[in-house]
């Protein structure tokens, strides 16, 4: 017998025989809170920035003004071609080891943690947002929706290869509890929170 | 309404005060307490170290000694656990049952069955609450610091009234005092750490008294106070109470 | 796996008590988790609830796994993963080997795994020549000191910053004397970027999988399993079957427990959701029983198939504070390790259901609600049945159960001797016991309550005037 069927066989002879109904969720996630004060308070909290703009001008304007242009920026948002290539989607993932900005959009953010939904459609590369030294992401400000109850309803039977919640920038605390940002991951996120 | 008064093996060979307070006050309280002669032990000390298959003698002769009472009343959360938890008997399995339902630890009996809210006194002193887990955890005598739930606690209650006494907040609200049972021997290091620092925490403010509603938690820790040369003393819940109440 | 003698809990708990300055800052640093955690529970309103629901979403899982198992195949296999099976420890290592020899793979990165612990992977591919680098930085520091975890979540939570300087200076040449957790950090990030760069294959564990839909999830702060599968050609998701979820919707429940339970973030940095390989690249997924379907079988620690992994139950016992995670001689520290590792190996283990005072807050904090500190009371009592506990323990419980049973000879003995005096561990002054060690005896006092009672109780007094 191979392993599969052995392992099957006896799980199905040892699970309990008793069906055990799946909850309701529906209950679940009915918190009422201001909705933006809180994503931005979770975001600064864990160790994340926002900046609110109106429109993608002034997305440019922030980021010419705080990043060095004569490095590597890398987006998947034509909008901001002026100062980002869009040219490496095809590229080996390994050649976007030298980038220092990653600008990417969300499908939508997650008040009660920050979070934000990105899936390889929108992500150019899948290891585009892990490997940059820093990360922008755009989400406009009426994607922001309560807790992760909504977040899958939101998701439903979306197709993705690969999708994430990204909330602020990697980080650890393995030395004794010491938070230090920037692991393995980008040192900074900043959210552009567009009217 | 007839008491029958369950006092811990222990607390009945080396803490005879803890006992004689918790029958007195219960006297004053108005109940007709009965101590029946032939009680020996709950069993936990067997069924915690993993010999509950050796506790059925034990258990019929519990239910012998206290069938036949309105309730059952004992000065220690973590006997009267082990009882509703585990008491059985196959010969007489209805009355084990009815125990399960009527035993009671005192201050929950004193608050909920009794319906007494505050008890007036006076003990001038500052003390620190030491909840047994199995008292806190297992009959749930007061909110634990877990859970996201709104907070009570039965003893607190009854040691609000009471006059001078100044009920200090500790900085570890429910942490276990490391007894444990056969812990405190087989795990000695680990048991005798908790303790001292249990007791750090009470002595950061700056207690007078540790009270708590288990003389096994408070042996211990008196154990350890002792050969510390502490200040600080230990006294169960009860004897609180009833000097009150004098 | 090693032959060291391993040291039972107690042994190595009362070694780890000797620094006692250690211990205190030990039991402080989780406390601290612990407190973090609170807060952040606290703010869900429907904290509770969300447990509730969790538990019932894993008890539904429980009893209907061999069909989501099959699903979450067939779904997988719909796309494009490949999927294996593995008995236990041995026929999981021998795939991933499998594996990486198709690809001709020498080196692979891997993200955390504590199933990959319990298998002894690190051990197995080294023989075969082949180099593990565990990427997450707690992993990382522990396995550059050939050292195991000693936490599921935070590995290197026994060291102090002082002990990963001394580390990485002997491994990373950093600057000695150079204590700042910032400094180390970085130097791992450039050391281990360049692993990242260079490996063909990654290994990650997996903290949900989804039968409904095939995909699966892994949780990290760092981001490194992200960084190993993303530019890898090969990504190798080791998992016990109990990771199984029915539905997407349900990890809206399961990631707001997670990361709130283990360390009180309101969700890990990265909750990554992998469904599909890249082009031209592969995702393997390897399912383990390894005596999970065994503990399917025992109805009173099936629940422990429940948990997620988050390591509360850890951070907030009080004797895991203070004996450390190496304590547990298991992959798997704590309470929840105590209630695991006898399913696995009872003379082994046999030691850890009883390196527990039975207080309960583990179970308190579960984001499942495994009750916990009822499964080692329930171990104890399986550990003794099969044999496991000392022949003088056996002996002396006998004793004590025939004294008790007999109120006769319990007064006699009471009288005589004070039985419970001899038979309770705080009474015998002599340097055999244990209590005596660092605690004073209770005084003893002139009568018992009995003898007390038999004068001066109303029933008494009522007697004596017939």
């Amino acid at each position: 017998m191979s392993s599969k069927a052995a392992i099957l066989n006896k799980i199905k002879q040892n699970q309990p025989g008793f069906a055990s109904d799946l909850p309701d969720l529906g209950v679940l996630g009915s918190e009422q809170f201001d909705v933006l004060e809180t994503y931005k308070t979770v975001l600064k909290n864990i160790g994340g920035d926002f900046v609110e703009v109106s429109n993608y001008d002034e997305i440019i304007t922030y980021i010419k003004n705080n990043y060095e242009l004569q490095k590597r920026i890398i987006t998947t948002v034509p909008e901001l071609s002026e100062i980002a290539r869009l040219d490496w989607k095809n590229d080996d993932p390994h050649s976007l080891q030298d980038v220092e900005l990653t600008i990417i959009k969300a499908h939508f953010g997650v008040a009660e943690n920050s979070g934000l939904w990105v899936t390889d459609d929108i992500l150019g590369q899948r290891a585009a947002p892990f490997i940059a030294q820093y990360l922008a992401i755009i989400v406009q400000k009426n994607n922001i929706i309560r807790t992760m109850h909504q977040a899958y309803e939101r998701i439903g039977n979306q197709e993705y290869g690969f999708g994430t919640f990204i909330a602020g920038p990697s980080k650890t605390a393995d030395i004794e509890q010491s938070l230090v940002l920037g692991a393995h991951g980008a040192r900074g996120l900043i959210v552009f929170l567009l009217d | 309404m007839k008491i029958g008064l369950f006092i811990p093996c222990y607390v009945d060979q080396f803490y005879p005060k803890v006992a004689i307070a918790t029958y007195e006050l219960l006297q004053k309280l108005g109940c007709e307490v009965h101590f029946p002669m032939g009680q020996t032990c709950c069993g936990q000390p067997m069924a915690n170290s993993g010999y509950a298959h050796l506790t059925k003698g034990c258990d019929a002769n519990f239910v012998s000694n206290f069938s036949g009472f309105d309730y059952i009343v004992c000065p220690s959360g973590s006997c009267v656990l082990h009882v509703k938890d585990h008491l059985h008997d196959e010969k007489q399995e209805d009355k084990a049952t009815e125990i399960r339902n009527k035993v009671y630890e005192l201050t929950e009996f004193i608050t909920d069955i009794l319906k007494v809210d505050h008890i007036d006194g006076n003990f001038p002193f500052r003390v620190g609450i030491h909840q047994s887990c199995h008292g806190q955890r297992g009959l749930k005598l007061s909110q634990m610091s877990e859970l996201n739930a709104p907070f009570f606690s039965k003893p607190e209650q009854l040691l609000h009234n009471i006059k001078g006494l100044d009920l200090v907040s500790l900085s570890r609200k429910d942490e276990c005092c490391g007894f444990g049972g056969t812990f405190c021997v087989t795990e000695e290091a680990v048991s005798v750490k908790m303790g001292k620092d249990r007791i750090k925490d009470h002595e950061n403010h700056q207690v007078d008294y540790i009270t708590g509603g288990d003389m096994s938690c408070l042996m211990h820790l008196e154990g350890i106070l002792k050969r510390q040369n502490s200040r600080v003393k230990t006294i169960h819940i009860a004897e609180i109470l009833n000097s009150a109440q004098n | 796996m090693s032959s060291k003698k391993t040291l039972d809990h107690s042994q190595a708990a009362s070694v780890f008590n000797k620094d006692e300055a250690r211990v205190n800052w030990h039991d402080e640093t989780l406390w601290f988790v612990r407190e973090k955690r609170d807060r952040s529970a606290n703010q869900i309103a429907d904290w509770e609830l969300l447990r509730e629901t969790a538990s019932k979403i894993k008890n539904n899982v429980l009893s209907n796994i061999h069909d989501y198992l099959v699903q979450f195949e067939e779904k997988a296999l719909e796309n494009g993963i490949v999927v294996h099976w593995a008995a236990d420890g041995k026929e999981h290592n021998e795939i991933v080997h499998s594996i990486l020899q198709k690809h001709n793979v020498k080196q692979m990165v891997k993200s955390k795994s504590m199933l990959t612990e319990e298998c002894h992977l690190n051990d197995y591919l080294a023989e075969k020549g082949i180099e593990v680098i565990d990427s997450d930085l707690g992993e990382y520091i522990v396995q550059l000191r050939k050292e195991p975890p000693s936490h599921i979540v935070l590995p290197a939570i026994h060291l102090k910053k002082e002990d990963v300087s001394e580390t990485f200076h002997e491994h990373l040449g950093t600057e000695k004397g150079n204590f700042n957790p910032q400094y180390l950090t970085e130097s791992a990030r450039h050391s281990l970027r360049n692993t990242f760069l260079t490996r063909k294959a990654a290994l990650t564990g997996v903290n949900f999988a989804i039968a409904e839909t095939g995909e699966f999830v892994v949780c990290t702060n760092e981001g490194n399993a992200d960084m190993g599968a993303h530019l890898a050609d090969v990504h190798i998701a080791s998992m016990g079957f109990e990771k199984l979820i029915p539905q997407r919707k349900h990890l809206g429940v399961f990631l707001r427990l997670l990361a709130r339970s283990a360390t009180g973030q309101p969700i890990t940095t990265f909750s990554s959701h992998f469904k599909k390989p890249r082009d031209g690249k592969e995702i393997h997924i390897v399912i383990v029983d390894n005596g999970r379907s065994t503990q399917l079988g025992r109805e009173d620690f099936r629940n422990s198939l429940k948990c997620i992994r988050c390591g509360a139950c850890m951070n907030t016992c009080p004797v895991y504070r203070r004996s450390g995670g190496h304590s547990y001689h298991n992959a798997v520290a704590g309470p929840i390790g105590s209630i695991l590792a006898p399913n696995l190996d009872m003379s082994k283990n046999a030691d850890l259901p009883f390196a527990s005072t039975l207080c309960g807050s583990c179970t308190n904090v579960c984001p499942v609600k495994i009750d916990i500190h009822d499964q080692l009371y329930k171990w104890r009592q399986v550990l003794v049945k099969e044999g496991h506990t000392p022949a003088s323990k056996t002996i002396a419980m006998k004793t004590m159960a025939a004294v008790l049973a007999n109120p006769t000879v319990f007064n006699i003995a009471g009288k005589s001797g004070r039985f419970v005096m001899k038979n309770i561990p705080a009474m015998v002054n002599n340097k055999m016991n244990k209590w005596y060690d660092q605690r004073e005896m209770p005084e003893v006092p002139e009568e018992s309550f009995r003898e007390w009672y038999k004068k001066n109780s109303r029933e008494s007094k009522a007697k004596d005037n017939e």
